[in-house]
């Protein structure tokens, strides 16, 4: 019950707040848009706030990223669940088979994933589903495994791929997209590990960052969707950044832009949709030689 | 040909022909026979480049380094701190650094050094650091290894006052034997050390001996002839030859010996000069057994010497045994380590019938409920009785403290809560069934779950109960409370979250009994299930976030570190698991189900199986450090204070450890 009188109060403080907002004709501060956007008065009620982008680049004619977002969130009395998949593939291969085979991937695997949640999450009865996040996701692996192989032969693709339940966050990963942790006091930490050749090279010692960096063959990948029998993705548990933000991102995007670059535009735009913008910008001033794809996703109390 | 890979220099008098030798010593410093242009600029590439790295430095953006503690021949070694771990993990980096300009010799060091520390990884044993990582930057390889706290046997020699005692020697003589017949037992060749000398031994601060610097051990190949390495005054003449065989690392581990009964140390001396050197004469206090085994390991010839390490072990257990020392040796195998003498009872208390659950501890003093019906409040540091409290049935849980009161369940069905100070009853809630699991206090509340299949939710001021939450079937798993929600599992494998008005909000279903009690971290509830499960639950909405297959099912209450969490299960194992990404870290086998719950203190874990042994395994690598052999299984979890580990086992007593 205290608690409950705290909120309210709390409630009546903010919404003063929320009308000077609203009625402004001049743009609100930074510290008022986080405010906003940080901090929503009423119950707990927790939900994602996500942004996204997808950008040819400079010298790129055809576009071998595909992405995929999707949120939701539902409250009750029994309380709030945000849940949301998150999904960013990179292609590759000759002809079209990289642009077939990257969005290929991305629309067999959230086939398969919003199929699963479907009944645990919309259903009658709000059950859990039977099998773990974790099972759902290597089962997911496989199917854009295979219709990878069946859609585009010979083609392939990166896959990083994000599930929110509440507070819990789940990835699969092959290639070399990555997904970043960025708080908000701006550390940003490199969730996955990029499968290719010459970051492999870097780790043994045998390349300089620089180098690596302009390595011709940066973009040989030694685990990818749809390449090779036995496919091995990384899957893994987190907890969702809070306070701070998810990102998934090409190459193009980390390819291009200093990673604590990166953490400062998310940190200092608080509109996701227009970070993703800004991020884009920065990758293609830098030059712009590949496709550029961003995710970005908040949890917000 | 294999090259060794951190021989620190080679013999000196040996002169390098031998093109595999060049390289190794292109690695080591710079005695290249290359042309003079080749040499100068070695020189000069060394000078320009060599820096050690200093206090602060990262390796990988993981490994900080503290301080240098040695120097090789072909690097330092450092003392790091492993961030990759929120805890203080300390570890030992190894630098190696090239001096070749060749690509293709360096390319080959480098082979080698992958490969050896290939091997290193696949060795376990107590006395054998374990090897976490390696890696190259540069000219520079790097091994991570376990750190040894102590002191290696020369510095232990240097600082010798007078002699050793003879039973002191005696025993790491055995431990010697004991990693060295390990090593020369290795599939699918045995690994000869080939440089056992004082320096190469760490006695760590548990008084065992580790071997380090295994830079020379090398995979037998039978019949070949090997690269010499070796120290001068330890290694034996065959040695010299070029033959690598176990005789020769008996030799060595004579000549070391000689040299700690002696404090002469033979690389003063001539070479193969033991036999003038009589051990008695200079220390009339060794024992004639002894000093026969050390003579023997030193014969000239190498078949007069002992075949193998595990004959020369027994020959040493013989020793201690006709000498009366065996009574303070302790005596490791491979796969249980020493007692050491830390696994020895700082006090034990008996009690009148069996001990199934867990003691709790609570300013100075040790509470623990047994099947004699009491609940008994000793004083932690000496064992001391100070009261027992008498119930209508045993007392299976572990109980809790809050406020000058235990709180504990008995089989006489009642929540007891007794004065800390006095033993005297302040209240009693009766349920309908036996109470079989703990009580955890919070909001004002006991929480506890009884056979009647309920959890009680009770006012800690004067025992009202404020709600009960049904189970449908008894409820022995204990339950944890964490931001406003209860977690607790049923007998019938329902596992349900309630909010503090009791009210579900949602619940799982295991396929068989959750009697295992669940713990909550970083948003996820863990717990085990008779169904062979470990379960990783989202503590808000019930998702199965993982699971992990165990061998049988499991009552054991999971304990979490640094993203391991570890249980144990009926199939007698104990495991640590990744929480990131379910996958097992190690696992540990003992003699019978573990049906305990482990503790986790420091580095270690400390867990009892039903075969009746404490074990204490390091929390990082699964090895064991000790176990202490109880009369009875043992069923109940261990609690520690400070450097103290105290369990009961089913013999009906209570033990006191030193961690």
């Amino acid at each position: 019950m205290k608690k409950f009188v705290k909120r309210f109060r709390r409630k009546k403080g903010k919404s003063k707040t929320d009308r000077r907002g609203a009625a402004a004709t001049v743009p609100l501060t930074q510290s008022q848009e986080w405010e906003l956007a940080e901090s929503r008065p009423g119950i707990k009620f927790g939900h994602l706030v996500v942004g996204s982008a997808l950008d040819l680049g400079q010298r790129r004619e055809n576009n071998e990223d595909a992405l995929l977002s999707f949120s939701g969130s539902i409250g009750s009395s029994s309380g709030s669940q945000p849940f949301g998949i998150y999904m960013i593939a990179d292609g590759m291969g000759g002809h079209r088979n990289g642009e077939l085979a990257s969005e290929t991937a991305v629309r067999a695997m959230s086939t398969y994933l919003v199929g699963k949640l479907y009944k645990p999450l919309f259903g009658p009865e709000p059950q859990p589903a039977n099998e773990s996040l974790r099972e759902i996701m290597e089962a997911a692996v496989l199917v854009a495994q295979k219709a990878v192989r069946k859609a585009a032969p010979g083609g392939g693709c990166t896959m990083t791929a994000a599930m929110v339940l509440g507070s819990q966050l789940i990835i699969a990963h092959m290639g070399d997209s990555r997904a970043y942790a960025i708080t908000r006091d701006g550390r940003i930490e490199a969730l996955t590990k990029d499968h290719s050749l010459v970051k492999r090279l870097q780790e043994l010692g045998q390349l300089t960052e620089e180098e690596a960096a302009n390595h011709p063959q940066k973009s040989v990948l030694y685990r990818a969707l749809g390449q090779g029998e036995n496919i091995q993705a990384d899957i893994f548990t987190s907890n969702m950044p809070n306070p701070g933000s998810l990102l998934i991102c090409s190459d193009g995007l980390w390819g291009q832009v200093d990673k604590d670059e990166i953490a400062r535009i998310v940190n200092s735009v608080a509109n996701p949709d227009l970070a993703c913008e800004q991020l884009v910008e920065a990758a293609n001033a830098a030059g712009g030689p590949d496709n550029i794809s961003v995710i970005l996703v908040r949890l917000v109390n | 040909m294999r090259v060794p890979l951190f021989a620190p220099i080679c013999p000196e008098g040996y002169n390098p022909l031998h093109s595999v030798l060049c390289a190794q010593a292109a690695f080591f410093r710079q005695e290249l026979p290359l042309s003079e242009d080749q040499s100068s600029r070695n020189l000069d590439f060394k000078e320009a480049k060599y820096t050690q790295l200093k206090k602060g430095d990262f390796l990988l953006d993981r490994y900080e380094v503290q301080e240098i503690v040695g120097m090789g021949g072909m690097g330092a070694v450092y003392r790091a701190q492993d961030k990759n771990f929120k805890a203080i993990r300390l570890v030992a980096v190894k630098e190696m650094i090239s001096q070749a300009t060749d690509p293709l010799v360096r390319r080959n060091i480098f082979e080698i050094f992958e490969r050896e520390a290939n091997i290193l990884a696949t060795l376990r044993h107590p006395a054998i650091p374990r090897i976490y990582d390696y890696f190259t930057i540069g000219e520079r390889a790097y091994l991570v290894l376990e750190f040894i706290h102590g002191k290696n046997l020369e510095q232990l020699l240097v600082e010798a006052q007078g002699f050793f005692p003879e039973e002191q020697i005696l025993s790491w003589a055995v431990e010697l034997c004991d990693v060295l017949d390990y090593l020369h037992a290795h599939k699918p060749e045995p690994i000869i050390f080939r440089d056992v000398k004082p320096s190469n031994i760490m006695n760590t601060v548990q008084n065992h001996i580790t071997l380090v610097d295994f830079g020379i051990a090398k995979v037998f190949e039978s019949g070949q002839k090997n690269t010499m390495v070796g120290t001068q005054g330890y290694s034996p003449p065959d040695q010299y030859r070029g033959e690598a065989t176990p005789r020769v690392d008996i030799y060595a581990l004579g000549a070391t010996l000689h040299h700690l009964l002696t404090l002469r140390d033979p690389q003063l001396e001539a070479p193969f000069s033991f036999g003038e050197r009589m051990i008695r004469a200079i220390n009339p206090n060794v024992s004639n057994e002894f000093a026969a085994v050390v003579e023997r390991s030193l014969e000239y010839k190498a078949e007069d010497r002992y075949a193998s390490t595990a004959e020369m072990k027994e020959a040493l257990i013989n020793v201690a045994r006709k000498t009366g020392t065996l009574l303070h040796l302790s005596i490791p195998s491979a796969q249980a380590t020493a007692h050491g003498a830390n696994a020895k009872p700082l006090w034990t208390f008996e009690c009148e019938d069996e001990l199934r659950g867990s003691p709790n501890f609570h300013d100075g003093s040790l509470y623990i409920g047994c099947y004699d019906n009491n609940l008994y409040a000793l004083d932690a540091s000496s064992g001391q009785f100070k009261w027992k409290y008498a119930t209508d049935g045993g007392i299976p849980g572990r109980p809790a403290i809050f406020d000058g009161n235990v709180y504990f369940g008995s089989e006489d069905k009642r929540l007891h809560v007794v004065s800390t100070r006095s033993g005297k009853v302040a209240w009693t809630h009766y349920t309908d069934g036996p109470v079989r699991s703990s009580p955890s206090i919070a909001e004002g509340h006991v929480f506890i779950g009884s056979d009647d299949g309920y959890l009680h939710a009770v006012n800690i001021n004067g025992g009202r109960l404020s709600w009960r939450a049904e189970a449908g079937s008894p409820v022995r798993s204990t339950a944890f409370v964490s931001n406003e929600y209860v977690f607790f599992g049923s007998e019938a494998g329902d596992f349900t979250c309630v909010d503090f008005r009791g009210d579900p909000r949602w619940r799982f279903r295991a396929k068989r009994a959750v009697t295992s009690s669940p713990i909550v971290a970083d948003g996820v509830v863990y717990f085990g299930s008779m169904d062979s499960t470990l379960y990783a639950l989202d503590a808000n909405s019930g998702w199965v976030v993982w699971r992990f297959r165990l061998g049988k099912g499991s009552i054991s209450t999971p304990a979490i570190k640094d993203n391991l969490v570890y249980t144990g299960a009926a199939d007698k194992i104990i495991y640590c698991v990744d929480t990131k990404t379910a996958k097992e870290m190690w696992r540990y086998t003992t003699d019978h189900q573990v049906t305990g719950s482990p503790l986790i203190h420091r580095n270690g874990v400390y867990c009892g199986s039903v075969d009746g042994n404490l074990y204490c395994l390091d929390a990082a690598t699964g090895r064991m450090k000790w176990r202490f052999q109880t009369g009875g299984p043992i069923t109940g979890t261990p609690i520690a204070h400070e450097d103290m580990i105290f369990i009961g086992s089913t013999d009906k007593k209570v033990y006191a450890f030193l961690a």
